[in-house]
Order: C-alpha cells, then structure tokens, then sequence
C-alpha cells in the first residue's frame, strides 16, 4: 500500500488539480456541488466527464449521451491488451480494477517499472488515483460557489486539457487534418450534433482511407 | 437546471457504457486482438477523437467577438507549446488557461 501511494503521488499532482477544475465547471454549469462527487466517484472517466457536464447542461437526450461516451471512451477497449489483471487475484478486485482502468491506471500499471508489481499494489494505485479525483472534484465545486461569476474563462482547462491530449496522440499529418474537416462539416451541417456526426464521419473517412491504401 | 431524475439517468448510462468498454474486452479478448479492423481504429482513433473533441469546445469561436477571438487563439498556442516543449500536462493547462483568464478579463 506504501509503494502503491508513493507512484500515485506524481500522476495525483495533475489528478488533483484537474479534479478541481471539473468541480468548478460542475458549479459553473449550474448543478449543486455534491453533483462532482457523484460524477468523479460513479462514472470516473476523466475527459469524458467534463463532456458530460455540458451535455447535461444542455438537457442533451440520453441517447446522445450514451453514444458520446461510447465514442469518447471507445479506446479503453484496447487496454484489455495489455492491461496486467491476471496478477490480480480476488473477483472484487478483479471487478474494481476494470471500472478503474482509466487512461492514468493504464500508463503507470504497463510502464517498465511496473513489471514485476503484485495485484495489491496495481489495485491499491488506482484507489489512490480514484481519490485524488474524487476528493479534487469535490473540493473544486465547493470551491467553484465562491468564486465571482465575473471571472470568465475557467472552461477553458478543458480546451486545454484536449489540446494537450491532441498533441500527445497525433503521429502524423493526415489523421488530424481529416478530424479537423469531420469536426468542420459537422459543425455546419448538424450543429446541434456536432459531436455525434463528428466521429462518425471520422471513423467512415478512417475505414475508407484503410480500404484505399490496401485495395 | 436539468432535473434529478434525468441526470441520475446520464450518470447511470455513462457509468455502464464505460465500465463495459473497460472491461467486456477482457471477456473477448481472443477475438478483439485478431480483428485488423479494430486494431488499426484502435491506433488511429485517439488523435482524431481529442481533435474532435477539442474542436468541439472551440464551436462558438466563429461567432465570438474580437477579445474572445485572441484569447482563445492565444490560449490554445500556449498551451499547445508548452506542451511540445515541456510535455508537462498540468503545466501545458495551467499555462494556456491562464493566458485565456488573463486575457478574456483584461481585455474586456
């Protein structure tokens, strides 16, 4: 437990602080504070959940919300792949550790370092990192209500947030460039489901892009 | 505000879509690792879908004032290069939002 809280203690110095900027946004939205907690400690799924406090402030249908978070969270289904849960032994466990696989859990438990680490240790990091986010989210709505409304632009973390993730995951020129026109012709043709007709017209241009290079 | 009974019912369907993308793979493990399909969205995906996103949160900049205009396009430059000079996240989104709160407050 002692080493599975001395490596959380990096990834909780970004944890934390983002947790507190999602609690802010929570206020912000209009949702009474205890609604972070509920968010951080139920769905727990970072990026997708400053999405989720805009759709629920725009009363976005349930359906739309169930296909942003199958879109927004589709790639945690390749971290089945490499994601160490045969060292972890109790079913409990086993059942925590896949509702906490998340981006963070991911990175640190398949770095070279955590080769050799026991179950205990991998679940015992992610009920570290679920806290910092949960304890950050709430301390950032409670936050959030004393801080004026004329101070405009605290938002923009998640901007930022995704700017950043951009950059870590682009590897090439093309791919953005054809996320960049999805995310365009979305936006003019169905603004109301920009999100929604974004990522399909991405996927399609993928799978085509796939078929064409190997026909 | 929505009410409560929706939002119990958004927190309830994020939470079950997400948990089931992190862990059915494990269930069909076998089949997900042969499909090329997958494996090359599986790679591809990522960058394009934090694009969208990212994009997304930009929405109302064509119809944003001039202020709203340079902040942003400020905010998102700084945080973009810090990040690709630092690779630091918490500094890369401290530094860009607070050129945007900075700038968007100033400047009205």
């Amino acid at each position: 437990m002692k080493e599975a809280f001395k490596t959380s203690l990096s990834v909780g110095l970004g944890l934390g602080p983002l947790g507190v900027a999602f609690g802010v946004l929570v206020v912000q939205a209009g949702l009474p504070w205890w609604w972070a907690t509920v968010f951080t400690a139920v769905v727990y799924a970072g990026s997708f959940e400053f999405v989720l406090v805009g759709l629920v402030a725009a009363v976005a249908p349930l359906a739309t919300v169930v296909t942003t978070a199958l879109l927004v969270n589709v790639r945690h289904l390749f971290y089945a792949l490499s994601f160490p849960l045969h060292r972890v032994r109790s079913r409990p466990g086993k059942v925590y550790s896949t509702f906490a696989l998340t981006d963070e859990a991911y990175a640190m438990t398949t770095s070279d370092q955590a080769q050799q680490w026991p179950g205990r240790r991998i679940v015992g990091l992610q009920v570290f990192l679920h806290l910092y986010w949960v304890v950050g989210g709430t301390a950032g709505a409670l936050l959030g209500s004393l801080i004026p409304d004329r101070v405009v632009g605290l938002d923009f973390a998640l901007t930022a947030l995704f700017v950043v993730l951009a950059v870590e995951a682009v590897h090439d020129v093309t791919t953005p460039v054809i996320a960049l026109l999805a995310a365009l012709t979305a936006l003019l043709a169905f603004p109301q489901q920009m999100l929604l007709v974004a990522f399909v017209l991405f996927t399609l241009a993928m799978l085509t892009r796939r078929t064409v290079a190997r026909a | 505000m929505p009410d409560t009974g929706y939002l119990i019912g958004a927190v309830v369907v994020s939470a079950a879509v997400t948990w089931g993308l992190r862990a059915l793979p494990f269930a069909l493990l076998a089949r997900l690792r042969t499909s090329a399909v997958v494996t090359h969205l599986a790679t591809v995906m990522p960058a394009g879908v934090m694009i969208i996103l990212a994009a997304y949160c930009l929405r109302d900049l064509p119809r944003a004032d001039r202020t709203g205009l340079l902040a942003t396009l400020l905010g998102v430059t700084v945080t973009a290069g810090l990040h690709l000079w630092r690779r630091s996240a918490l500094l890369s989104i401290l530094g860009g939002t607070t050129t945007y709160i900075l700038l968007a407050n100033l400047l009205l």
